[in-house]
């Protein structure tokens, strides 16, 4: 199989130039998905008969959980592709995106934690998705930590490589362990984060904010992934044509 | 609904509109900060460029 | 390329680090003592009343072993890495996965064992019952068995790095919080006089899936750390 197509588009001066048109086709699209999502799920959708109008907070909440595990994902596959082909446009893939994960997770715990205030009576309860989410969040701080904390780019790439592929295989194993635990100590909190039955006109703003969360990572991803690039080239004559005109 | 009604969202506005506003600002917050990890980027780049011009 | 037949490559590896290992004996009581003592910690910081303790002993027991095996794996590679043996086994032509197993069951030896047979004597300090000690050390045994395989991954992707202790038990942590839940619940069951094989067979579970995917992690991270 003729590989040569992935390592042209994976060229630098390729990938920065494409990122740079892709940003504004997630941008805008995201922006105008996220305001109707938000006015769906705020001023259209009915209140929830158990939760009021405190069940909105799933508009932020559920996008931002679903973000936090979906850009993992992503990075991970990104890292396993940078360490197997040596791509390092694959490596800065993964650099870009972890922060941006570490956002998500970190939106998902607190909107999660002030929604369950009205909800049970306390700023925080250790129910399943929320202990999940707190560890996910200590996963990206390791990746994060790692990566600052070796001054060789290349040695940093594949190190979060294989931390980013450990962690993945382990996310399952987390989740499943946090689940039991959970469920075994029953007490009067319920197990799953607000679940309201949900009817059509409250399950369209859900989806919309979503796919307006993913467009959004992707613009974010393109930007970022231009500056990753920047910085990781050094003395190539394509900077100068590119940065100059 | 009137703009009272809409804001107290039921009595939950205290939990609901602070969510709103954090999710808001986390996303406006890493636009900004990409464009500027950019901006500073090519500026870097764009400084190599020139140290590595004069020597010639 | 060496003539050496893996195996036996790998049982003088762990011979080498016993050896090694036994020379220093205070580096190889100290997680022991540590473990000792964060144990101690809880009674001081809660209450002496068994009956309380009791009901808290295996999560005492796990977290004070997991942070006392936390301390020993900085010194897994360090050594080695120092004195130049760790490029020596890069390029000595034996599977590197099946060197880190030798250094991980050697390392496992000296700082995991120990906890593991001083465990029942610290469990009965919390008001741990007699029938109850043998799932403490079997829980212990497969726990501390994960972490070592675990920990390896830590250590060797943060080898030679400054405040690479501190890192390497923010990368572990998370990982070993499964070990942890079920670990401590085996105990917990125990101490309550159920039965505990659920928990543990899921922890030698964990433990098998360790052994035979850690130990290709610790390889690929030794090689990036190591050039």
């Amino acid at each position: 199989m003729n590989w040569t197509w992935m390592h042209k588009f994976a060229s630098p001066p390729h990938a920065y130039r494409l990122a740079g048109r892709l940003a504004p086709w997630f941008g805008w699209p995201a922006f105008l998905l996220i305001i109707t999502g938000l006015y769906g799920g705020l001023v259209l959708a009915p209140a929830d008969y158990q939760q009021g109008d405190a069940f909105r907070i799933l508009y932020v909440h559920a996008p931002s959980a679903w973000m936090s595990m979906f850009i993992y994902a992503t990075l991970a596959v990104a890292a396993a592709i940078g360490l197997i082909w040596r791509i390092k446009l694959a490596h800065a893939v993964a650099a870009a995106s972890a922060p941006v994960g570490a956002w998500f997770t970190f939106l998902a715990l607190a909107t999660g934690s002030i929604w369950g205030k009205p909800m049970w009576g306390t700023w925080w309860v250790w129910d399943a998705r929320l202990t999940s989410e707190l560890i996910l969040l200590f996963l990206y701080a390791g990746l994060i930590a790692l990566r600052a904390s070796i001054e060789d780019r290349e040695r940093a790439d594949r190190a979060a490589a294989v931390l980013a592929i450990v962690g993945i295989v382990n996310l399952p194993i987390i989740h499943y362990s946090v689940y039991w635990w959970n469920t075994l100590h029953q007490g009067a909190t319920i197990t799953k984060l607000g679940k309201p039955s949900i009817t059509g006109d409250m399950l369209w703003p859900l989806l919309v904010m979503m796919v307006g969360f993913n467009l959004y990572y992707g613009a974010v991803l393109m930007t970022r992934l231009r500056a990753e690039i920047l910085r990781r080239e050094r003395d190539a004559s394509w900077l100068r044509t590119e940065l100059v005109s | 609904m009137n703009l009272t009604g809409f804001l107290a969202m039921g009595k939950y506005g205290a939990f609901v509109w602070p969510c709103f506003l954090l999710a808001g600002a986390v996303l406006v917050w890493n636009v900004i900060a990409a464009k500027r990890l950019h901006a500073e980027a090519r500026r870097q780049a764009l400084r190599r460029l020139e140290a590595g011009r004069s020597p010639t | 390329m060496s003539n050496t037949p893996a195996a036996d490559a790998v049982w003088l590896m762990y011979r080498r680090d016993l050896v090694l290992a036994f020379r220093h004996w205070d580096q190889v009581a100290q997680p022991v003592v540590f473990f000792a003592m964060v144990t101690t910690l809880f009674p001081l910081s809660l209450s002496p009343e068994l009956g309380e303790l009791r009901q808290l002993a295996g999560g005492v027991l796990w977290v004070a072993a997991l942070l006392a095996a936390l301390l020993g794996l900085e010194f897994l590679f360090r050594a080695d890495h120092a004195d130049g043996s760790l490029e020596q086994m890069l390029l000595s032509g034996q599977p590197l996965a099946l060197l880190a197993i030798a250094k991980g069951a050697a390392h496992w030896t000296v700082c995991g064992l120990p906890l593991v047979l001083v465990s029942p004597l610290l469990a009965i300090g919390l008001g741990v019952p007699t029938d109850a000690l043998c799932a403490v050390v079997l829980s212990l045994a497969l726990g501390t068995g994960i972490l070592s395989a675990l920990g390896a991954i830590g250590a060797a992707l943060t080898l030679g790095l400054r405040r690479g202790s501190m890192l390497l038990s923010l990368l572990v942590l998370p990982l070993a919080m499964p070990a942890l839940i079920f670990g401590a619940r085996a105990i917990d069951m125990a101490i309550h006089g159920d039965v505990t094989r659920g928990p543990l067979l899921l922890l030698g579970a964990m433990l098998v899936l360790a052994l035979t995917l850690a130990p290709l992690a610790v390889a690929a991270a030794l090689r990036i750390s190591a050039e």
